[in-house]
């Protein structure tokens, strides 16, 4: 698929209009995860209009997303950066073989009281 | 006043309290919560796809349920109450969603989001009335000074939520007041716990748990309580102060908590 194609379906997969976004920097202040990120929840928006998919599928930024909407709440002009980082994901996780959580890895990772909202939260983000 | 009740998974397992807490003071308050019949899981967090329909067909089902039942449907688990809210919103509001969700659901009458969803902390303000609450309250818990932790699903996106303020939510305080406590207002009380990222990054939720804890500590918070069982969860692992559902203490100051 081109890069002008990916740049399409993260739109259409996120329903989201980049061009809205007046670059206030309000999501990238309010994101609990803005230091782990190597490209920021505003930086997210120029990748796509720019057509930069291939930095924005290999962002590490796309595992960092807690989904706490503090982005999608705060933005003044209704962009929904957390929707365009889901989509970057979405673009990753539905090919095939493509995951960012095997449930081989799950047996380590559990404790005692670890709750099934917290696994079937986390498969529904990192894996298809 | 019966209502469709959706527990979701983890109040069948590792958060038996919250429900059961539940159960016990609806019964005492006056209302019934009738669980759903097959209720499947609403997948832990919200399906942020324009182009998603399976993720979103077990809360359709819940939500079709409650219809034909005539009731309203009611949830505790912050996470369930965020993803069939927001799934309800999508039928109500967007054409496509509907009609594709209603080709796989084959129902007599097709569903358009007519159930009213409602947590039960909005059953206890909106229906109950915390002023109600406070007259059935038999132990009111005086001079326990006591934080709600709200983290992020009950209140954002706070256009379909419409649980309460986003930024400076009263709800939980209310309730403390209802049941005679002193609540404490800190400002991590709407920062999120890490949620899902505990499985892979424990390091990265610990740190953010820690300042949420220092934060009600600092403002002389005695405990701290939640709805969620995941920031629960991830509150614990930084052992500071207790944290513990809601409902305990509810039932606590309803004088039907068992020692």
């Amino acid at each position: 698929m081109s890069t002008v194609n990916k740049a399409e379906l993260i739109k259409e997969i996120s329903g989201v209009n980049p061009l809205k976004c007046m670059k206030c920097g309000k999501c990238s202040a309010s994101c609990p995860s803005f230091n782990e990120m190597d490209i920021k929840p505003h930086q997210f928006v120029s990748y796509v209009v720019n057509g930069d998919i291939e930095a924005l599928v290999n962002s590490a930024s796309l595992t960092k997303c807690l989904s706490c909407f503090a982005c999608i709440e705060r933005c003044p002009r209704d962009v929904k950066p957390a929707k365009l980082i889901d989509a970057a994901r979405q673009l990753v996780i539905r090919q095939k073989g493509e995951t960012m959580l095997s449930p081989n890895e799950i047996p380590e990772l559990l404790d005692p009281e670890t709750p099934q909202q917290l696994l079937v939260s986390a498969f529904r983000r990192y894996r298809r | 006043m019966k209502y469709s009740y959706y527990p979701g998974c983890t109040l069948k397992t590792k958060a038996k309290d919250l429900d059961m807490y539940a159960r016990l003071s609806a019964k005492e308050l006056g209302f019934e919560l009738e669980e759903i019949e097959n209720w499947q899981c609403c997948g832990g967090v919200y399906p942020l796809g324009a182009d998603e329909i399976g993720s979103k067909l077990s809360s359709v089902r819940a939500l079709n349920y409650a219809k034909e039942k005539g009731q309203d449907l009611v949830t505790l688990c912050s996470a369930c109450h965020h993803v069939i809210k927001r799934v309800n919103d999508d039928i109500k509001n967007v054409e496509d969603i509907r009609n594709r969700a209603n080709n796989y659901m084959k129902l007599e009458e097709p569903y358009a989001g007519e159930t009213e969803v409602l947590h039960f902390l909005e059953v206890l303000r909106d229906r109950v009335g915390f002023d109600n609450l406070k007259k059935a309250v038999k132990k009111p818990l005086t001079g326990r000074k006591i934080a709600a932790y709200y983290g992020c699903l009950l209140l954002r996106p706070s256009k379909v939520l419409a649980f309460d303020n986003p930024e400076n939510p009263t709800i939980i305080e209310d309730f403390i007041k209802a049941i005679g406590a002193t609540p404490v207002v800190y400002p991590y009380r709407n920062e999120c716990c890490g949620g899902y990222i505990s499985l892979k990054d424990g390091e990265k939720a610990q740190n953010m748990c820690e300042k949420i804890m220092e934060s009600a500590s600092g403002f002389g918070a005695e405990m701290l309580i939640t709805a969620c069982p995941l920031c629960l969860y991830n509150l614990n692992k930084c052992g500071k102060l207790p944290v513990v559902y809601f409902t305990e203490l509810l039932a606590e100051a309803l004088g039907i908590k068992e020692d």
